[in-house]
This record gives C-alpha cells, structure tokens and sequence, in this order.
C-alpha cells in the first residue's frame, strides 16, 4: 500500500509550487480587492493554506516531518485568528451595520 | 614706600566704586572731595616712591601680586613694576590728572551727572596707572584697553547729544584698529621671546643682531597700536573729534593720560626699537608728517579747542620724531612739559568757553584780556611754553628733539623747525583773537564775562608755574645745566644707549640750532600779531570763499572725507551686502526653506494615513514585493 507520502511524491514538485503560487495570489488579491470583512478573512485563510500546502510538499520530498509538525501549528494559529478576527468583525458589524471594509477608516489617529 | 605701589592705582579704583556706586545720593562736594582725594594719595603714594627711588641704588623695583593667568607653558603674573619711568610717569599722571580733577569740581558744577564724571575720571587713572606700571606687555594691555573704554565714555558723557556720542564711537573704533596691532605684537613677543615680562623680553632681545626681521615686525605692530592710540597718521582724526567731551576730558586725555600711552609704550621698549632701525625710520617720518599736517590744518581752525587738539596731534608728531630718531630722553621730556602747557591749555580754554557761556568759536572772541586776567597770564605762559620761547619748559624738551634731529637728518631738522614755527603762529592767533582786539559777542555774553571760580584758576595757576619752571629738569650741558632727566632715566635706556651713539654736537652748533628754532617761533609770534591784533583779522565764515590752501587746511586736508569714501563707504556697502544678500536672502532662505520643506513633506505625507484598510494593506503588500525584489536582485 503505498503511503501519504509516496502519493504526495507521485507529482512532480514544480506543480505544487505553481499551485500554492495560484493559491496565494488569489488570497492576496482577495484581500487587496475584495470589501466584505469576511472576504479578506477567508482570502487570508487562502493564503495560510496556500503556505501549508508547500510546507507538506517540501516535507514529504526532503523526507523530514518538521514541516508538517509547522502546517499544524498554522492550522492552530489560523483556528485562533479566526475565533478572535470573527469576533471582532461581529462586534463591527454589530456597530454598524456594515463589514465593508472602506468604511472602516478610523484608523488614521 | 616702594613696596606700597599697590595703593597708587587702588585708591582711583576706590575713588571709582565709591562715587559709582553713590552716584545718585552722594553729595557733590562729597563726590568732589573723594574724587579728587582718591588721585592726590595716589600722588602722594607716588611722590614717596618717586623719592625713595631716586635716593636708593637700585634702579627698578618688581612687585608680584598675584599669579594671573596659568596655562601650558604661558604663565603671566600680575605685576609692576616701578622703575625711573614709570615712576617719573606715575607722577606726572597723578600730578596733573588731580589738578585736572580739582579744576573739574568747578567746570563741572552744574552738570547732571556730576558724580558719574568723577567716577570716569578716576577710573581713567586707575588704568592709566595699570598701564604705566605693569610690569610686562599684558597688564599694559588692560590699562590701554582701559584707557580706550574711559575715553569712550567720557567723550560721549553728554550722550544724549548723537554727533557726541559718535564721536566717542570713532575714538572707540580707532583705537580697537591700532589696538589690534598691539594684540598682535604681544602674541608675536610671547611666540618669540617666550614671555611677555619686560625684563625678560628686553633681556633676550638685547642679544638679537639689529634689523632682525623678528624685531622688525613685532616693533612695527607696536608702533600700529601707538599710532592708535597717540592719534599718528593715519588714525588721529578721532582726536579732533575727541573736543565734543567735556574740557576737563579734553586736558587729561590730551595731557597726561591717553595720547602719550603710545610714546610711553616705545619708551618702554625701547632696545627693541634701537634694534630695528627700519621701525625707527618709520616712527620719525610719520611722526614729523603728523606735526606738519596737523600743525597746518591748526592755522585755519576757529574752534578754540580744535585749535589745540591739533596741536597735540602736532607736538605728539614731535614726540614721535624723536623716539625715531633714538631722543628716548627728548621725547620723555617732551612728555612731561607738554603733559604741564597741554593740560594748562585746554583747562584755560575751558575757563574761557565757560566764561563765553558756552561758545567756542574764536571768532566771537576777542578782547578777554581785561575779564580774564588769570585766564589770561596762564594761557599766555602756556602759549610760550609750547611755543618753544625760552626759558619756558617747552624750549628745552622741544629743542632736545630738534638737536638730535639735527644730527640724524638735516632735512627733518628743516621741516621740523617749518613746524615749530607754525606751532607758534596758530598758538599765538589763538591767544590774541581770544584776548586781544575788541569783543566780538553777543551783548549777553559782553555782560556774562567773569573770572572762574577758584577751583578753576588754583590748577591753572600752578600749571602755568610748572609750565614756566618744568624745564628744569632737563636744562642741557650747552646751557650750563647738567640735564638731570637724562641721567636718572639713564637706566632705563641703558641698553639702548649702548647701542647707539651719543649726542655729539659741537656746542657752538648747539647754540645755532637753538638760535634758528627761536627765532622761527619769535618771527612766527610776531607775523601772527601783525595779522591778527595790529590788522585785526578775523578768520573768515565758514561759508566764506577761502583761497586753495586755506581751503585745505580748514577742511582738514578732507582727510574725514578721504576715509569716508574709501573705507566708510565700502565698508557700509559690504555691509549691507552681506545683510541684504548673504544674510537675508542666503542664509535666512536656507533655514527658513528647511522648515517650509519639512512642512510641506508632512502636510503631503499626511494625506497617506487615510486609515483606508484597504490602501494600508495595498502598501504593504507593495512593500512586500518591493522588498522582495530588491532581495532577488541584490543576491
């Protein structure tokens, strides 16, 4: 039975690097375009995962599980950041009545 | 005795304090009383080292009173010095400066600021005695620093008035310029000798072959500073100018203090002047130029103490004649009688403006003799005295020069008797169209006439006896004296004496010399009282036409005009330049431009802190890539 790693192995390296590069532009044009809080939210999440996935191909290729032990301290960073980024977004939502981004231009003081 | 000389320049500084500090509530006879009490210790003190000097055997006494200025190698006491020089100088400055303050007492009565002019005229004398007793170039530096502030503010005493007051700034300002000379040459001592004591420094000097270029110069930046200060070519038209102060000021900086710091200074240094006979050369030609010009432009002057301030511009040219021709002795003596006539002559002409009320046009003058009796014998003896008529003192100092003039230049000798003679001529005009002829007033004035009170006429008294009587001290061996001045300043030229040559003039040549010079000034009397009392002359208008020469000479050789347009005026356009341009424009632009800059940078930079998310997160993705980029390339 072949392993995860072995699966993981089967496609050339190039392609992944080209993915997760996909994956991350999109996120970050996400979040550079898109007004809706949530949007960037989930386009941030795009990035991290666009991170994890090239952390779990480098690891599988170089043999070494140091890099999969990193994607899941990310995961557990990115559950955290969502728990208190939603919270806060609720709370700006709550106040008025918008997660529209462009509104939120208090923070020049 | 000696050991006290500490307390000659204490007690004018004391003097200063206390009527300084009491201005306001002392009352003038107080004021007057501790003025002039303040010198005449001093004159006391002086007389008694005067006397202890000249009975013992040594000929110079050092007194160190405090270590003064310490650094590396440089260590300057303060200290004096007392030696036949300044003693015989100390004397001559207390002498005659508390004469000049008892005369003051009266002169003075009614004026606002009494006790003020008493505390300068005290502090005059502290520096001046600082300056005469110093024992090394420093301290003499102070009191002719000193001297210069006093006269400052003593030219300028009636402040209020604007062409007073800068006529004070232009004496202020004069001085400085020479005043850097002096700075210079004590820098260049301290550079080359090691030291700036006297003794040291005449000591080391003595031993440096004549000429050395060393000497030359340091000598030379000397004479910068006594030209300043002595009123020579060409910084002596502050000293006409110099009239606007009060008379008494007038006597004691033209008499006994100011002027003659810079004939002192060379007397003082004199083996370093023997030693530089280009300096010696430059000395004796601008000081029988000075004589002539200001004998000349003294001719056609009407105001009566414009008059004498040239004459001592002219007899300070003597003096100078004769330090560069090597008459030390001459040109001391020289000191000392002008010192007595001078100050007699300005305090005289103070009697009489304060008579006139006021008025110091000789032109209004005339026919004081009757009024004025006192005013008028002493004025008369002074005018013999500087006239050079024996056997008045100034015969006998003036005479001296000439003699060794004689021997060093015939061509000066000529021009210098051309100058005695006119000395004689505009002293003797001013005194018949002061006394002579019929008065010429107001009716107001005619009625006014009055003798001063006796404050006034004691000093004018007992100068006129010392003006007739000084020349004893020096009476020369061709005249059957044995010349007292020359032997006891023996000492202090000694160095110098030995490395010249004496006097050597045979006696019958002498008495030729004496013969021509006399009878120069009895023709030179006798022309100006043809002109002015038998043909009544009266100098012309001031808007009157006047033939070239007269031209000339009243308008002082435009010499003020000459400086204005070449230094003056220059100098104000540069100065305006670098304000306008340099100044305002230049620099201010710059530091004002920096701020406008950085405001303007943050007035721009704050339109960026939008606190658009969007535009923040933009940035900083771009900044990101930016960053990246230049990692890509650079590696």
């Amino acid at each position: 039975m072949e392993t995860v790693t072995q699966t993981i192995q089967g496609v050339p390296l190039n392609h992944y690097i080209l993915l997760s590069a996909i994956i991350f532009s999109i996120g970050v044009m996400g979040v550079l375009i898109r007004r809706n809080a949530i949007v960037i939210f989930m386009s941030v999440e795009l990035m991290l995962n666009a991170v994890n996935l090239l952390l779990t191909a480098f690891s599988a290729y170089w043999g070494d599980a140091s890099g999969q032990v990193f994607v899941f301290f990310i995961m557990a960073l990115a559950a955290a950041e969502v728990a208190v980024g939603l919270a806060i977004i609720v709370m700006i939502y709550r106040n008025t009545n918008s997660t529209d981004v462009n509104v939120l231009n208090r923070l020049k003081w | 005795m000696i050991n006290l000389v500490w307390l000659v320049p204490l007690f004018p500084l004391l003097g200063f304090l206390i009527n300084g500090i009491g201005r306001n509530f002392l009352p003038k006879s107080i004021v007057g009383l501790i003025g002039c009490l303040a010198v005449l210790l001093s004159f006391g003190v002086s007389a008694g080292i005067f006397y202890e000097l000249s009975e013992s055997s040594a000929t110079s006494y050092h007194q160190p009173l405090f270590s003064w200025i310490n650094a590396g190698n440089l260590s300057i006491a303060f200290a004096f010095q007392v030696d036949h020089l300044s003693s015989l100088m100390m004397l001559v400055v207390t002498g005659v400066g508390f004469l000049i303050h008892i005369y003051s007492i009266g002169y003075m009565h009614n004026d606002k600021g009494y006790a003020k002019f008493f505390s300068y005229l005290n502090l005059f004398i502290f520096f001046m005695l600082l300056l005469v007793l110093g024992s090394n170039y420093v301290v003499m530096f102070i009191g002719w620093e000193g001297v210069g502030l006093c006269s400052y503010l003593l030219i300028g005493f009636w402040y209020k008035n604007d062409s007073y007051s800068s006529a004070a700034r232009k004496a202020f300002v004069m001085n400085r310029i020479g005043d850097l000379g002096f700075l210079i040459a004590v820098f260049l001592i301290f550079r080359y000798f090691g030291s700036v004591e006297f003794g040291d420094v005449f000591a080391k000097a003595a031993l440096m072959p004549a000429g050395a270029p060393v000497l030359v110069l340091i000598t030379l930046l000397l004479f910068v500073g006594a030209t300043g200060k002595s009123a020579q070519i060409p910084l002596f038209t502050w000293l006409p100018d110099a009239m606007a102060g009060p008379t008494p000021v007038s006597a004691l900086i033209h008499a006994a203090t100011m002027v003659t710091a810079g004939i002192y200074m060379i007397a003082r240094s004199n083996i370093l002047f023997t030693l530089s006979p280009v300096t010696m050369d430059v000395v004796a030609i601008i000081g029988l130029a000075t004589a002539i010009l200001a004998a000349t432009i003294a001719i056609t002057q009407t105001d009566i103490k414009k008059v004498l301030a040239y004459s001592t511009v002219s007899q300070l040219g003597y003096m100078f004649l004769g330090l560069g021709v090597g008459a030390y002795t001459g040109a001391f003596f020289h000191v000392i009688t002008h010192a007595f006539f001078k100050a007699l002559l300005f305090l005289g002409a103070g009697s009489v403006i304060h008579a006139m009320s006021n008025e110091q046009d000789l032109r209004l003058m005339g026919g004081l003799r009757k009024k004025l009796p006192v005013t008028f014998f002493t004025m008369l003896a002074g005018t013999i005295a500087i006239s050079g008529i024996p056997p008045f003192s100034g015969f006998f100092s003036k005479d001296e020069i000439l003699a060794h003039v004689y021997e060093h230049n015939k061509i000066f000798w000529i021009i210098g008797v051309i100058g005695a003679m006119l000395t004689s001529f505009y002293m003797f005009r001013m005194v018949y169209l002061t006394f002579y002829g019929k008065f010429r007033g107001t009716h107001e004035q005619e009625h006014h006439l009055h003798e001063s009170p006796p404050s006034m006429t004691i000093p004018l008294i007992v100068l006129a006896v010392l003006s007739v009587v000084g020349g004893v001290i020096g009476i020369p061996e061709v005249l059957g004296g044995h010349h007292w001045l020359a032997g006891y300043l023996a000492p202090v030229f000694a160095m110098s004496t030995a490395k010249g040559t004496a006097l050597a003039l045979e006696h019958s040549t002498e008495y030729l010399l004496m013969a021509v010079s006399v009878g120069g000034a009895i023709i030179a009397a006798v022309i100006a009282y043809v002109k002015y009392v038998a043909k009544r002359h009266v100098p012309a208008s001031d808007h009157a036409e006047r033939g070239i020469l007269a031209r000339i000479s009243y308008n002082k050789y435009y010499i003020d005009e000459i400086y204005n347009a070449v230094v003056t005026k220059p100098l104000d356009f540069l100065s305006g330049f670098f304000y306008k341009i340099i100044d305002k424009a230049a620099i201010d632009g710059i530091v004002n431009g920096l701020g406008k800059a950085t405001s303007l940078a943050g007035r721009g930079l704050r339109l960026l802190q939008a606190g658009n998310i969007g535009f923040y997160l933009f940035m900083m993705v771009a900044g990101i890539i930016a960053l990246l980029l230049y990692g890509f390339y650079k590696i």
